[in-house]
């Protein structure tokens, strides 16, 4: 089981919560930042972090382990979590 | 005003367009109308759920919905990028149901 989980998300988009939701049904703990939610700094911070991993900047990004999953892509989500 | 107050509204202005909502109402299309409403109110105008509004609205006016890229890619895909706006055969099942990757270019993000 992979042992670093953590997803960049939105809020207000209807992929990231489905994201959520396919996590939780799977029992995973995860780390989630709502970067809709942050503000000035802290907003930036975290950009910079997207970035490196997803050049896009596009949300969900998803890493699992030293994987990166864009976008909700179940059966990627499920095959990462195998480990 | 309500999603599904926004979604009476806007349903025959976007059918008449060749747009229909995505047909998973309960999942997919209130929520997202939901969404529009919620940035609507934070940033005064209803930018794309599924991507980082910038707060400008000058910068963010392709995203705003329905943004430019919901032409090209309903017509490549079926769907637009959110998943709240698809053809009629998106709907019906006959054409695959994908993730739509970003068209807009990485240099627009904020």
């Amino acid at each position: 089981m992979a042992e670093n989980i953590r997803l960049y998300a939105l809020t207000t988009c209807i992929h990231c919560r489905n994201t959520k939701e396919y996590l939780k049904e799977c029992g995973v703990e995860y780390d989630c930042v709502d970067v809709d939610a942050l503000q000035g700094e802290d907003r930036e911070k975290v950009l910079e972090e997207v970035k490196k991993l997803n050049p896009s900047c596009t949300f969900p990004t998803l890493v699992i382990g030293d994987r990166v999953i864009v976008g909700f892509r179940k059966d990627e989500i499920e095959e990462a979590l195998k480990g | 005003m309500t999603a599904r107050e926004l979604y009476e509204k806007l349903k025959p202005i976007q059918e008449a367009k060749g747009y229909q909502f995505n047909k998973d109402l309960e999942g997919t299309t209130l929520p997202l109308l939901e969404s529009l409403l919620v940035n609507k109110e934070r940033y005064g105008y209803m930018v794309c759920p599924c991507r980082l509004a910038s707060g400008d609205r000058e910068k963010d006016r392709d995203i705003i919905c329905p943004c430019v890229y919901r032409e090209p890619d309903v017509a490549e895909y079926g769907s637009c990028y959110c998943g709240l706006y698809v053809s009629a055969a998106w709907n019906a099942g006959t054409v695959p149901h994908v993730v739509v990757p970003e068209r807009r270019p990485a240099d627009r993000f904020v």
